[in-house]
């Protein structure tokens, strides 16, 4: 077990400095299964932009390519019981949690075997079984359902922590100075997570932020934070590991800022005319899967042993298609359905004819 | 039977739910050591604690999100939102979110979440003096209760917190001190049920919070003139419990909607509409509407009050229609 690793992963200090890490590397076996979850992610969207392009996915459909590392490194710091919330741009986050990804496939094609019924698409996945309570659209407006369950979990003295993800943009608004305060005048057990890719739909950070170290923002509420580089699973990881035992331990929020660059536009129907192609090739360079691709390398894997890996990945990818293609669509009888709980007021819900 | 006023019922269904759920618990602007507002919360902070009753920062939209993510962990909040102007400030909250999670996610979870507010008015000027209801009943998803007695306000605000919806509870400032009979024991009232508070065969009035106050007092000088009001109580905006309203005005063949609302768009219009098109061939008249001059509520008393609907206007209407 090597430390040495996870200093060149290149995790900075509150303060910006490298920090040595005292954490053990994660094991081969776990970096495989990091690696696996990163090129499903990646060929998920792709065929989800195959799909988007000839029209059998509607609506918007935010890709997360680029951005792995950073639900791989973080979701796998928390246990099961923790609760995750996420933005709109939430395919990466449910697949590293477990959610079925053919159900995640068939919420896309609007299909009644998608994880909402065919009721959310790409923005909405969420699955209660696995605590994670939803991708939301509303820039900043999610953070207080995160909050909130964090709440529940103090008052009633469980062991689990809430985690939510969001971007840059989110830091911009009124309701996520809200949630700091209130997290952190209560010392709520919530990890505020920001994916800082650096634009706001196609605004740049530099043309909506005041602060552009997006984690110094957190010191208004006196919240603790760092920055780590986000295309860097281990970094995230470890970032996340340290955020979730000072969080546990009753000392409140934490706040983590992982920068990161998206690939694509910010939707599929962007062509992303306002960015710099030079600028993209560079943080290719430093692409997640790529850097965990050579840590398997160093210890030991054969390029026949990543083969095999991503062949298992194309199989599931045509399981996660054809079962998509294959589901229904819902019922137009359905249409009312889940309006309300209560039963009672379900049954007053009626066509407006 | 006991008679006491609208802000003790509201306080005895809070206190009767703490003690009956701990998973019940209080958020809110002022309503801890200060009691309240409008004082409905008085006495719950040195009975039940800091920790079930919870002041907030004067912050609505975390208000009312934290109360919906404290619901989805498993949680029975009760976040109360100072004035209903306030709670324009939670509309993202409460209309993009927690009206939509239970249908968005497939049914997966529910909201059940209260968010009590104050409607009402007192030379407050326009930014402190609205009837927004309308705006909140607009949603699929929300639920939305107007109660104008003390038993209804007692009973409702139990069935409210007992329920697995997200609901918005709204209160009077000036039905706060109304007195009126409550039951004894565990008493609820269910939502979504419209109520028949007076019987009368000449004429229906739609109703619901202070105008329901007004139309009653209003019916007492309608039947000295000889003429017998009927007055359905909505008490639920949302789900919309209709048909003892086209049932009545079956029976009465004359409609007058009365809310405190500005008309245009309201509650009013919509129940104008039903009316219109379930009882057409029933109507000897238009369908009336009653409801604030279509201004902001000016400061100044008598414009304050000569934009006001009052139950000399109800009156008035009533005899209009029946002319």
């Amino acid at each position: 077990m090597s430390t040495a690793a996870v200093k060149k992963a290149g995790k900075a200090s509150p303060n910006g400095e490298a920090q040595v890490s005292e954490r053990p590397m994660p094991d081969r076996e776990t970096l495989q299964q990091w690696y696996r979850e990163m090129v499903l992610i990646r060929r998920f969207e792709e065929e989800a932009r195959v799909a988007y392009q000839q029209g059998k996915i509607g609506g918007f459909l935010h890709l997360y390519i680029g951005e792995e590392a950073i639900a791989v490194g973080a979701i796998h710091a928390l246990r099961p019981q923790d609760h995750i919330v996420t933005h709109y741009r939430d395919h990466g986050h449910a697949l590293v949690r477990g959610l079925d990804p053919q159900r995640l496939m068939a919420e896309l094609y609007g299909k009644a075997t998608g994880v909402a019924k065919g009721r959310g698409g790409s923005m909405h996945f969420a699955d209660t079984s696995k605590n994670f309570w939803g991708g939301y659209a509303i820039v900043a407006g999610h953070l207080t359902i995160a909050v909130g369950l964090a709440l529940a979990a103090q008052r009633t003295k469980e062991d689990r922590v809430a985690m939510v993800f969001f971007g840059d943009g989110s830091t911009d608004n009124g309701q996520f100075y809200e949630c700091l305060n209130l997290a952190a005048l209560w010392k709520l057990p919530v990890i505020f997570m920001c994916e800082n890719n650096q634009y706001g739909m196609g605004v740049a950070i530099e043309k909506a932020s005041a602060v552009l170290d997006v984690h110094h923002k957190a010191r208004m509420a006196n919240i603790e934070s760092v920055q780590v580089d986000g295309m860097n699973a281990l970094a995230v990881h470890e970032a996340v590991q340290q955020a979730v035992e000072y969080t546990r331990s009753g000392k409140g929020p934490y706040f983590i800022e992982a920068l990161c660059y998206r690939y694509q536009g910010h939707s599929v129907a962007d062509p992303d005319k306002y960015r710099d192609p030079e600028k993209l090739e560079e943080w290719k360079k430093r692409d997640a899967i790529e850097r965990v691709r050579s840590l398997l390398v160093e210890q030991g894997l054969t390029d026949e042993d990543i083969a095999l890996i991503n062949a298992d990945v194309e199989r599931q990818i045509k399981e996660i298609v054809a079962f998509a293609e294959a589901s229904p669509a819902p019922d137009i009888s359905t249409l009312y359905d889940h309006t309300y709980a209560e039963p009672e007021h379900q049954a007053m819900v009626a066509p407006a004819t | 039977m006991a008679v006491i006023t609208i802000r003790e019922a509201l306080k005895q269904a809070l206190r009767e739910e703490m003690i009956r759920d701990e998973r019940v618990f209080l958020m809110g602007e002022d309503i801890g050591p200060y009691g309240g507002a409008f004082a409905v919360t008085k006495g719950l902070y040195e009975e039940f604690g800091e920790e079930r009753v919870r002041d907030t920062p004067i912050a609505e939209g975390v208000i009312a999100g934290a109360a919906m993510g404290a619901a989805v962990g498993g949680q029975r909040p009760v976040a109360e939102i100072m004035t209903i102007n306030f709670a324009l400030l939670t509309l993202d909250q409460m209309a993009n979110h927690a009206a939509k999670m239970h249908h968005m996610f497939g049914g997966q979870w529910s909201v059940p979440m209260v968010l009590r507010m104050a409607a009402g008015w007192g030379q407050l000027s326009a930014t402190h003096s609205q009837t927004l209801e309308v705006l909140f009943a607009h949603f699929p998803g929300l639920k939305v209760v107007f109660p104008g007695t003390p038993a209804d306000s007692k009973g409702m605000l139990k069935a409210a917190i007992r329920d697995l919806d997200p609901v918005i509870f709204i209160e009077h400032t000036s039905l706060y001190g109304v007195k009126g009979e409550v039951p004894e024991g565990d008493f609820v009232v269910p939502l979504g049920k419209s109520d028949i508070k007076r019987a009368g065969q000449h004429c229906t009035i739609v109703t619901y919070g202070r105008m329901l106050q007004q139309a009653l007092e209003a019916a007492k000088t309608l039947a000295n003139d000889g003429i017998e009001a009927e007055i359905v109580d909505l008490r639920t905006l949302r789900p919309l419990d209709i048909a003892p309203v086209i049932e009545s005005v079956q029976k009465t063949n004359h409609a007058i909607v009365v809310t405190e609302e500005w008309p245009t768009y309201g509650v009013n219009a919509e129940i104008a509409a039903r009316i219109s098109r379930d009882a057409f061939d029933y109507l000897d008249a238009p369908v009336e509407r009653v409801g604030s001059k279509e201004v902001p509520l000016p400061y100044a008393k008598n414009l304050e009050q000569y934009a006001l609907p009052w139950a000399k206007d109800v009156v008035t209407a009533v005899k209009a229609t029946l002319a």
